[in-house]
């Protein structure tokens, strides 16, 4: 076997049969899963202790309207009753007092809601919603009741008002071929930060473990003997081949993994019911979504795609951040020292996630479209914008670019790196690791 | 037959000159000792014999043909600045480092067993780098440097970390692997170890060889004429104008006495003159210690550029 295939087989090998890895890759898809799935399962589950709210209304009109339901129970008290004092037993005896004082058609604001405890959006919402339904319909009464409008359009307007108006936008997109087909903008923004983040964390740590393990060669003294034997530059070579091939192993155990534990989950019913009341929850405001529709839209999605180009961003976004890493790990003889120069990268690669974040909101902006071809960026923010769709002369540049900046870039850090891995003592000044560059 | 030549090597770093026209001749077969104060450019002169940094200038040979990137695998390198991976297992290490070097799997594992039975270690084998002492890990690094079966060995500083013990082993190993026809390439600063091991020596001082041959021959060369007599007499009383005496040890019946003679006086003319009055037990001229011909060496050349 030639050196280099040496090279990264001990990179790859010592790395990946770590106890500490086995175990990230295996529970990691786990936790995650457990992440998205125990939240959505704890809302369905229902508080078992019924809340009981004390209404006061003085005026006896809004009372009856409060229907107790499961989760809590409506005790009217009448005016009469309020000299009797509630206020020291809440929290105790009541969750919350509900005070109305005035007439609401007339003075919507004398109204209030007395709690000790954080009231649920739940409780607020519905207290709201019966308020509100009550002075419309009173509101109506009162102008049928003038007589200035015919009694035939009020019952009209009443109906139009109770069956609401229910207007929910769908989004359609349109392929090349003319047809449309139903997207979801809020799926596609869920899946672009998916990939970001998954991207943001992967060029991070693997970046670092370049870094790591330049500096631990370093450290122990190992790299004379190495590079006495080995060229500098495949020694680099073999740990950013060695290590990315570590990343792309935990990629595939983990789609591997997430793919067939959503895949069992999904089949389970108590997820799949679950998750479709609760989502119908979440989007209470909007047109309830079923399983079945969530389904479709997934299948909307290009995932091929997706997948593809997060392989060919990954691995040109982790070549130019290794180099860089490498780089800096070469320069400095301890991890305390690295913190400077590490801090601009830092920066850098946080900069790219906020502008992959924002680019959510605005998949075509300026900030997207340019951060999607300065290489620094554009492995990140371009996996928040492949899911929303655009023209392919766009990806493939960016693709060109970060291929081709991480030539530029891995030539100047194998330089750097020769020179940096010799030296012992003072820590450089960024002007002297330049100086480096030239050295024959 | 010089198994290593290195004609007028010029490395400059950034505001300092390494090394200004270095040329070095290693016969084969034999012990060449590179000597020099610290900062003299001897680690840098190793680094571009083993190829990890390129001259500006100058040309290697090896066997009295250019130097090429094949031939870094006929070279066993121990570093001043060593060290192995501290997780890994002896064994595992051993074997990454002698496949580096272009020996196969199962070569190497031959070769390692061999050793490790020489050195007495063969229980270290899975065994990580971490839990072993500092001379263990030594002792594994040897190993290293030399499993491939080099021609030319080249030990920077071999012996520092060592106790006693230990470094006879591995100077034991250098008088072995020297009269298997190898050559090596020592750079340290115990001037015994020099004395005791080598057959030729360069001397790098400010980036130049102030000195170059045959250790016997320049020990000479820096003789200051002194000469050891024991005298089998109560005391030395002999005065001449071709000698003082330096100094007078009385010891039992015999007299130690150290004489420092003039140049133009031949040695067989003093001993007859003083065998004249005195009878001669012994009598030996003084060469200088390595180290003196170092510090010697070092300070008139500091002495000649100031």
């Amino acid at each position: 076997m030639n050196t280099l295939g040496l090279i990264i087989q001990r990179e790859y090998s010592s790395r990946v049969t770590k106890k500490t890895f086995i175990l990230f890759t295996i529970f990691m898809p786990v936790l995650f899963l457990a992440l998205a799935f125990v939240p959505l399962w704890l809302s369905t589950i229902k508080d078992s202790e019924i809340k009981k709210i004390v209404v006061i209304d003085h005026t006896g009109i809004y009372a009856p309207e409060f229907k107790s339901t499961d989760d809590y129970r409506f005790e009217i008290v009448g005016k009469a009753d309020e000299s009797a004092n509630y206020t020291p037993r809440l929290g105790k005896d009541f969750f919350a007092i509900l005070q109305i004082t005035d007439d609401l058609s007339k003075k919507p604001q004398n109204v209030f809601l007395i709690s000790e405890k954080q009231v649920p959006m739940s409780l607020l919402k519905n207290i709201e919603k019966v308020l509100s339904e009550k002075v419309t319909r009173q509101k109506l009464d009162e102008l049928s009741a003038s007589g200035n409008v015919d009694a035939q359009t009020i019952v009209k307007v009443r109906h139009i008002i109770e069956s609401g108006a229910n207007v929910s936008v769908s989004t359609l997109r349109l392929n090349k071929e003319g047809e449309t087909f139903a997207s979801s903008s809020m799926l596609s923004s869920i899946v672009g930060i998916a990939f970001t983040l998954l991207i943001y964390i992967f060029l991070m740590s693997y970046g670092g473990m370049v870094m790591q393990a330049v500096l631990e060669e370093k450290r122990s003294r190992i790299v004379e003997v190495l590079v006495s034997s080995v060229k500098p530059v495949n020694l680099l070579i073999g740990k950013i081949v060695g290590i990315g091939l570590v990343g792309l192993t935990q990629l595939f155990i983990w789609a591997l993994l997430l793919g067939s534990l959503t895949m069992v989950l999904g089949i389970l019913p108590v997820f799949s019911n679950d998750a479709a009341t609760s989502s119908q929850l979440m989007n209470n405001s909007m047109q309830p979504v079923n399983m079945s529709e969530i389904v479709a839209m997934f299948q909307t999605i290009n995932w091929l795609e997706i997948i593809l180009y997060f392989i060919v961003f990954f691995i040109g976004g982790y070549v130019l951040y290794a180099s860089i890493f490498a780089m800096i790990g070469a320069s400095v003889d301890n991890e305390q020292d690295t913190q400077q120069f590490m801090m601009p990268i830092t920066i850098i690669l946080l900069f790219a996630f906020y502008a992959g974040f924002y680019s959510i909101e605005n998949p075509d902006g300026p900030l997207a479209f340019w951060c999607s071809f300065i290489p620094f960026t554009s492995p990140v923010v371009m996996m928040v914008r492949i899911p929303f769709g655009i023209p392919a002369w766009e990806k493939i540049l960016s693709v060109i670019i970060l291929y081709g900046s991480f030539v530029v870039i891995s030539i100047f850090s194998a330089k750097i790196y020769r020179v940096g891995i010799l030296m012992y003592g003072k820590k450089p000044t960024v002007k002297e690791i330049i100086k480096w560059a030239k050295y024959k | 037959m010089y198994y290593l030549e290195t004609k007028d090597i010029v490395k400059q770093y950034a505001e300092h000159l390494a090394l200004n026209g270095v040329s070095i001749a290693v016969p084969q077969g034999s012990v060449f000792g590179l000597l020099g104060p610290n900062g003299a450019g001897k680690t840098t002169l190793i680094r571009i014999i083993t190829r990890i940094i390129a001259p500006d200038s100058g040309v290697i040979l090896v066997n009295g043909r250019p130097f090429t990137g094949q031939d870094v695998y006929r070279i066993g390198y121990l570093p001043e600045e060593r060290g192995l991976y501290k997780k890994m297992k002896v064994g595992d290490q051993v074997m990454y480092l002698a496949q580096l070097r272009g020996m196969s799997r199962k070569n190497a594992q031959t070769e390692l067993t061999k050793w490790f039975r020489q050195f007495n270690i063969t229980n270290w084998y899975n065994r990580k780098v971490e839990e072993l002492s500092k001379g263990m890990q030594q002792k594994v690094q040897f190993i290293a440097t030399v499993i491939h079966n080099p021609e030319l060995i080249i030990l920077d500083e071999p012996f520092s970390g060592f106790d006693p013990l230990n470094a006879d082993i591995i100077k034991n190993e250098i008088l072995r692997l020297k009269n298997e026809g190898k050559t090596v390439l020592l750079s340290t600063h115990d001037m015994e170890s020099v004395e005791e091991l080598c057959d030729n020596i360069a001397l790098i001082n400010q980036s130049k060889v102030v000195l170059h041959g045959n250790i016997f021959e320049i020990r000479n060369a820096y003789r200051q004429h002194v000469l050891r007599f024991r005298l089998f007499s109560d005391d030395f009383e002999m005065e001449n104008e071709s000698f003082t005496v330096l100094s007078k040890e009385k010891k039992h019946e015999y007299i130690d006495v150290r004489i420092q003679k003039k140049v133009e006086m031949e040695n067989t003319e003093l001993i007859k003159l003083i065998l004249n009055t005195y009878p001669v037990i012994s009598f030996e001229e003084e060469l200088p210690t390595m180290r003196e011909v170092f510090v010697s060496a070092v300070t008139s050349q500091s002495i000649k550029d100031n």
